[in-house]
């Protein structure tokens, strides 16, 4: 198995200023406000109504399709409405709102799963509401049960974390390390998958030691040590990493024998075997220039970020933006009152100083993008096309190979969008392939 | 929540690095060469330097306001073509010349097809042919190094490239490195050329792979295409004399007329390389890089369409 890196990438600031910051346990919230949809697939149908009295761990919401995960309650309390919101993108969400009564009552349907078999193992999973905690929010069943002839050899740990600021990996390796491995038992004993790889980078070497440790008896885990490059974290680029096999266009990392999945993702996996808990709630940093005491938080899933920010103790100067996720592929929302959801692992408050974009000019043909880029795309090429409303020769281009890192746009000196350029070739060509 | 937030796109950072600075460290990188122009052959060329940067600049602004569009010349690329067209003139060439090339380096080469990032020629390179085939005799009018006097006499004194051509004495190799020889303001001195290289490639404004390969296959053609026969020739003495240390450092690196993909670049500094030497060698002038570096300027776009990067994982199996 040859060990290499990915070709371009950046190397932003780091800002890790929450590194040192053991989580703290969050307040229960005035209200939680808990969406049908926290994941890629079909969004929930609600279980619940106005005026209903509902226990933590309680099924608020479910789906029959495939590809879907359950939606729990992460509070006891009365949901006090059913409303539709927009939370991302631009399609309304069903939310359900609760009061909680502070009492934090645990549904007696939360009992720990009675796993013997691959079936019941993925049920389990299912049931746990568990999706992709690393940002993606790809239903974990899903991933676990790729088609059967994908022969996966390879079960990847993505501990990479390599956007600025975000720590909450990092705690999560420091602070739930034995879960980890004992997920990935878990994970490899009922996917039948013979090997681990758990791949960190290399300026968290405090967690690159605790799990080499925690793994030190086990022939089938292993740890390394990544070069500090984003997106490292990417899928793709942590295969190729970390196997050195390129995940084919339009494929899965099935296709290349690999399965990845994010260090707290394996670790909820150990808990929930445990205590049949489902995902209630989250480890979220909270950063960014506006933020007075940057650090990470257990949040209940829900929880509006306003009461987030607040909790931990303001701002020192008024907020221009607001990003959930990291700066590099966070999205900007436009209110506080959006809610902590299953893929938030991160809440940026930047002042105006740092959360204004710069203007763009003209771009100077100076290659910077091309180098950058890890997926081996020409987004100078792409943005030209899509500027001058070129659509039908985007195809030539691989336009959907882009994972949206935002490097291009990063390093570009005349301060180009090209990854929103990029996201809109992608939208029109998807909309062109639908009709 | 009162007041209003900022929503777009992500990435939400970006680079420090910005085109400003790229210029400006290009300038600081020319700085070097310019002093050794100065120390050579006197006042007169820090007075043409001045008087083409200031009309390069001067017609950029001009030239942007008569087509309606936002003034550019704070991105100081005006200002480093001027320099470097500077870099490239004769110093005794009369000033109103230099103000004609700055002229059609900025509003014919550059404004009229787009402004940065648009031109499909190296502005400054395209004005200094120009100005070779407006005003030939006196673009060719040599001064010898380190003689101040401004003599009435138009002092004619050839080039190391010139002396091999007519079959005249060659400078040794220490004064070639040095500058003192004669020879375009700027192109003289490889010494402060390289200093200027290297500053640039430690910035990051410049990789080495396009000075190196270009500097490297003329010395490589210039060994094996001896006088004497093969592997008999001088690599020293072609890669130390005429205009190849400027146009292999400051002008084939252009970013707008160079290429984009890695295997491209290649092509491209082996391409200079290669015509650089044809001109030498085979025709009757003593220099070719101007014309290498203007001829592989052109065939950029073909190169780029040919060297597309290969496609991550493989071309789809649709």
């Amino acid at each position: 198995m040859k060990f290499q890196n990915f070709k371009g990438g950046v190397h932003p600031s780091q800002e890790k200023n929450t590194m040192e910051c053991a989580t703290v346990k969050m307040s229960i919230p005035g209200k939680v406000v808990i969406p049908m949809l926290q994941h890629i697939g079909a969004p929930c149908q609600v279980a619940v109504k106005k005026g209903d009295t509902v226990k933590v761990g309680q099924v608020l919401g479910k789906s029959d399709a495939y590809v879907s995960v359950p939606v729990h309650s992460s509070v006891s309390g009365t949901v006090t409405a059913i409303t539709e919101r927009t939370i991302s993108g631009s399609k309304p969400v069903v939310c359900v709102e609760i009061k909680p009564d502070g009492l934090q009552e645990i549904s007696e349907d939360v009992n720990a799963p009675v796993v013997d078999s691959k079936e019941s193992f993925l049920k389990a999973v299912r049931d746990s509401g568990l999706t992709g905690l690393g940002g993606a929010g790809f239903p974990a069943h899903v991933k676990l049960n790729p088609p059967k002839d994908a022969k996966i050899d390879t079960l990847i740990i993505n501990g990479a974390e390599c956007e600025p600021y975000i720590t909450s990996d990092y705690r999560e390796c420091m602070e739930n390390t034995e879960n980890i491995i004992e997920g990935i038992n878990h994970v490899l004993k009922w996917t039948g998958i013979q090997k681990a790889l758990i791949g960190i980078e290399d300026n968290k070497p405090e967690a690159i030691k605790k799990l080499k440790n925690a793994v030190n008896k086990t022939d089938s885990i292993s740890v390394y040590s990544l070069k500090s490059r984003y997106p490292q974290g990417a899928e793709k680029m942590l295969i190729k990493s970390l196997t050195g096999r390129e995940v084919p266009p339009g494929k899965l990392p099935s296709a290349v024998g690999c399965l990845v999945m994010n260090v707290a993702s394996v670790a909820f996996v150990a808990e929930y075997m445990k205590t049949g808990v489902p995902l209630i709630k989250k480890r979220v940093t909270v950063d960014g220039s506006s933020v007075k005491t940057p650090m990470n938080l257990e949040v209940l899933i829900g929880t509006p970020i306003a009461d987030v920010f607040e909790f931990s103790g303001g701002f020192t100067t008024e907020p221009a933006k607001f990003i959930m996720g990291g700066p590099m592929m966070g999205v900007s929302l436009y209110s506080d009152e959006i809610p902590v959801m299953k893929y938030t692992n991160a809440l940026l408050a930047l002042n105006e100083k740092d959360g204004r974009i710069p203007d763009e000019y003209a771009c100077i043909r100076c290659g910077r993008c091309v180098k950058v880029c890890p997926m081996n795309l020409l987004p100078f090429d792409i943005d030209r096309l899509v500027k001058a409303n070129l659509y039908d020769d985007l195809d030539k281009y691989n336009v959907t190979d882009c994972i949206e890192c935002g490097s291009c746009s990063y390093t570009c000196p005349s301060k180009r969008m090209l990854t929103q350029s990029i996201r809109l070739g992608k939208d029109v060509l998807r909309r062109k392939a639908k009709k | 929540m009162e007041n209003t937030l900022f929503v777009n796109s992500s990435p939400h950072i970006r680079s420090e690095v910005t085109t400003q600075r790229l210029m400006q460290d290009v300038i600081i990188a020319l700085i070097p060469a310019a002093f050794a122009g100065v120390y050579f052959f006197g006042l007169r060329a820090a007075l043409l330097i001045a008087v083409t940067v200031i009309s390069s600049v001067g017609s950029e602004f001009l030239i942007r306001k008569a087509l309606k569009r936002d003034n550019t010349i704070k991105d100081l690329s005006a200002a480093v073509t001027g320099l470097i067209l500077a870099l490239n003139l004769p110093p005794e060439l009369p000033l109103w010349m230099a103000v004609i090339g700055s002229f059609f380096a900025i509003v014919i080469v550059k404004q009229l097809f787009g402004g940065l990032g648009y031109n499909f020629l190296n502005p400054a390179l395209a004005a200094r042919a120009f100005l070779i085939v407006s005003y030939g005799a006196r673009m060719t009018t040599w001064k010898p190094p380190l003689t101040y006097a401004a003599d009435v006499d138009v002092l004619s004194y050839a080039t190391p490239l010139g002396a091999l051509k007519e079959g005249g004495e060659l400078p040794g190799l220490i004064d070639m490195f040095l500058g003192n020889i004669g020879g375009s303001l700027g192109e003289t001195s490889a010494l402060a050329l390289i200093i200027g290289g290297i500053y640039l490639i430690a910035r990051g404004v410049i990789s080495w792979h396009i000075p190196v390969i270009y500097i490297g296959t003329v010395g490589l053609l210039a060994w094996i295409i001896g006088p004497d026969g093969v592997f008999t020739g001088n690599p020293f003495f072609h890669i130390l004399a005429g205009g190849l240390m400027l146009g292999a450092i400051f002008m084939a690196t252009d970013y707008t007329t160079s290429p984009m993909t890695k295997k491209g670049t290649v092509i491209y500094a082996v391409g200079c390389g290669i015509l650089t030497m044809l001109f030498r060698l085979f025709t009757n002038m003593p220099e070719g890089v101007s014309y290498a570096i203007l001829l592989m300027n052109v065939s950029v776009p073909m190169i780029d369409r040919y060297t597309k990067p290969a496609r991550f994982g493989g071309e789809a199996h649709v």
